[in-house]
């Protein structure tokens, strides 16, 4: 008989078993979240992105993932980040979230990840930021805990200090320093005690620290005279890129003219060191990662110098050192979902990426090693990181070269520290 | 000796910021607009020059000469359908409107430039210097002071001398009374930010020659113009100058003493000059 009360009931069983479905299915696609600066003053990290992804979801194909990626762009905004990241895990319900570049980036959402318990990996941040950047009180050592779901991979302030220190030696000056550190998080970090002045003392380097200014000044001349006065014949520093044009352009017209000038952060980019023209020749930074570096994509099988190419010919631009790391967090993330007992589970997907020991193409990553300090291992692994020099070409381009490589001596040098001038 | 160096160099820093000011000044003297897009507008300005430089591969300088009549038509345009529509007598809507100006150019330079920190490149001027006794000065910041020193002595005769300098400053001081004698004030502004633009586009010149540009890096810049043109006295060029030098010198000496002050003593120094003369060092006397 057809009654109102017959009709409910059959109405609430479809229901109920439609809603059931989903559970039942199990082999759901799996959806990645993948959160970086893609417009904005930080978008240079970002040029691998459209790339990279492409690239993975290909591979992954063939090799029967089934999964899904939802790219988010952070607009360089730390609050941006974090809405994004609140969007992706409630709206989207990803499965795991990828992170790239800055601690502005990496920070915000990791916090929120780690509260609402989904899987993170992230990288391009050095790790101090990062790790204690997340901390409830960052001044206090003893109040830091390890996190559960959040995993990071790049190296720390202590490996780029020990990489300039060991360029320096390598040559012959007088040993004096002048340095470039502004009043932001990384200019505090260098200047501070965990930084540079005791490393550098301790390999006998005098320093002359001018003092912590603002960034985007438009005069340097009394940090010039101040290194004039000390007879520094190395520089070094960590400013933003018109910072460090500014700097340069007038220490040459005020006639300070050092012999090694190891710039941190404002020469990563190929971009800012040919804005430079003439003056960029012969600077030397930090180096992450280079089509030299002597490693293999574990989800392509190409070589550094192969992925470089690709992305060259993709993107119609030079490569950078954060190319390979775009590509190293979608292997780590492409791994970890293969060894995942239940990739759809928090807590399954974390002990996989945890448990993680993978060649990539910037070297090898696992955390829980012994290379970091003990309170932040659990969610930190190291890679390499060497010393490279600019040098100008003849049409105007420039090469980056790797001069020095004490921190993993099976990275192949391409030449050796040149002086300027 | 250091003392010395530092004025001169804090002197050489003061040229760039009262080019920064000059168009703003101008604008606001006329029409009292408080154009919060000039920062932005010189970033734009940079880029135009940059265009040039790299579609023809010819100097900067040159390519900022060809860059004048582009930014004037730009602003005669930007005055005549933009801010001609929002000016009356509630300031409001103007700021609003130079406000979403900023938002709109710094989006749309990123868009067809990218976020990609640029220069101007001179060539080998950029590091050269002269030596006077004591001192060595930059080239390049020796041409930004002079070209400061052109600008405000060319825009005065502008003002003091030609028919257009008398509707300029009978339309700043009446604009109803001023119809009476035939002229269009809407007209006289369009001129107005036109030749602002062309100031503007000085100002990139150096900003591009002494510094990388990005699309973001406008407002930075418009804080200091705007101290120069408050510390110069509304509607003085003379005093805009005087503004920027103030600022200038203020900094090398607050980063003399320590970097960590450099940027707080010119602040400072804005405060100090309202404090003590709260309409500017130079006001024109029937504001």
């Amino acid at each position: 008989m057809f009654t109102r009360r017959n009709l409910l009931k059959s109405g609430a069983a479809l229901a109920a078993s439609s809603f059931a479905l989903p559970a039942l299915g199990g082999n759901a696609k799996i959806r990645i979240g993948y959160v970086s600066p893609q417009s904005g003053p930080l978008s240079a990290f970002s040029e691998a992105d459209n790339f990279m992804v492409a690239q993975f979801l290909e591979v992954a194909k063939a090799q029967g993932l089934d999964v899904e990626v939802i790219v988010k762009d952070s607009q360089s905004n730390p609050n941006r980040a974090a809405e994004v990241a609140r969007e992706l895990i409630t709206r989207d319900q990803v499965n795991l979230i990828l992170v790239a570049s800055t601690p502005e980036t990496t920070n915000p959402v990791c916090t929120i990840a780690e509260a609402e318990e989904i899987p993170v990996i992230s990288s391009v941040a050095p790790w101090q930021p990062w790790f204690i950047g997340q901390q409830g009180n960052p001044s206090d050592p003893g109040s830091w805990q390890p996190f559960d779901y959040v995993y990071h991979f790049f190296w720390g302030l202590e490996d780029n200090i020990g990489a300039f220190l060991r360029m320096w030696d390598s040559v012959q000056t007088n040993r004096k320093v002048g340095a470039l550190w502004p009043n932001d998080g990384d200019g505090n970090a260098w200047a501070s005690e965990v930084g540079m002045p005791p490393a550098a003392a301790a390999a006998g380097f005098e320093l002359t620290d001018a003092g912590r200014y603002q960034n985007l000044t438009d005069d340097f001349s009394a940090q010039i005279n101040a290194f004039k006065r000390a007879e520094c014949e190395i520089m070094t520093g960590i400013p933003i890129p018109p910072d460090f044009t500014t700097f340069w352009t007038q220490a040459m017209q005020q006639g300070f003219n050092p012999k090694v000038v190891s710039i941190a952060k404002a020469l990563l980019f190929p971009e800012s060191v040919v804005a430079l023209g003439d003056l960029g020749h012969n600077l030397s930074c930090e180096l992450y990662w280079s089509p030299a570096f002597p490693y293999k994509s574990s989800l392509t099988g190409d070589s550094s110098a192969d992925l470089a190419g690709k992305f060259q010919e993709a993107a119609k631009r030079q490569w950078t050192q954060p190319v390979g790391f775009t590509h190293a967090l979608f292997e780590v993330a492409a791994d970890a979902l293969k060894r995942a007992e239940d990739p759809t589970d928090g807590d399954a997907l974390a002990e996989a990426i945890a448990a993680t020991r993978l060649d990539t193409v910037v070297g090898n990553i696992g955390w829980g090693k012994e290379n970091v300090p003990e309170f932040a291992r659990r969610n930190v692994a190291k890679t390499p990181l060497v010393g490279g020099q600019w040098r100008r070409k003849e049409d105007g381009s420039f090469d980056l070269v790797i001069v020095e490589n004490g921190n993993a001596p099976e990275i192949p040098l391409g030449g050796t520290l040149e002086l300027l001038a | 000796m250091i003392w010395l160096d530092t004025l001169v160099q804090g002197v050489l820093l003061g040229g760039l910021y009262a080019l920064f000011a000059a168009g703003l000044s101008l604008v606001f003297g006329i029409m009292r607009l408080v154009n919060l897009a000039h920062g932005d507008l010189i970033v734009l300005a940079a880029y135009v020059i940059l265009g040039i430089c790299s579609a023809t591969g010819m100097n900067p300088f040159i390519a900022a000469t060809l860059a004048l009549p582009v930014m004037f038509v730009f602003g005669w345009l930007l005055q005549t359908h933009l801010f001609n529509r929002v000016l009356g007598e509630d300031i409001l809507p103007p700021l609003l409107v130079t406000f979403g100006l900023s938002v709109v150019t710094q989006n749309l330079l990123l868009e067809f430039f990218s976020a990609d920190s640029r220069k101007l490149a001179m060539g080998a001027v950029e590091a050269q210097s002269v030596t006077l006794g004591p001192f060595t000065l930059g080239l390049i910041p020796l041409a930004t002071l002079g070209s400061a020193f052109a600008v405000i002595f060319a825009l005065n005769q502008l003002f003091y001398r030609t028919a257009l300098g008398r509707a300029f400053r009978a339309t700043s001081d009446d604009r109803v009374t001023v119809q009476l004698m035939g002229i269009y004030p809407q007209k006289v502004f369009a001129i107005a930010t036109g030749i602002a633009l062309m100031v503007a586009t000085l100002a990139a010149l150096y900003l591009g020659a002494r510094a990388n540009f990005d699309p973001t890096i406008g407002p930075a810049r418009l804080l200091y113009a705007f101290e120069a043109v408050i510390i110069g006295g509304l509607g003085s060029l003379w005093g805009t100058l005087a503004g920027g030098l103030v600022i200038g010198v203020a900094q090398a000496f607050g980063a003399a003493i320590n970097p960590e002050w450099q940027i707080l003593a010119g602040h400072l120094a804005f405060v100090a000059v309202l404090l003590v003369r709260p309409r500017g060092l130079f006001p024109r006397a029937n504001d």
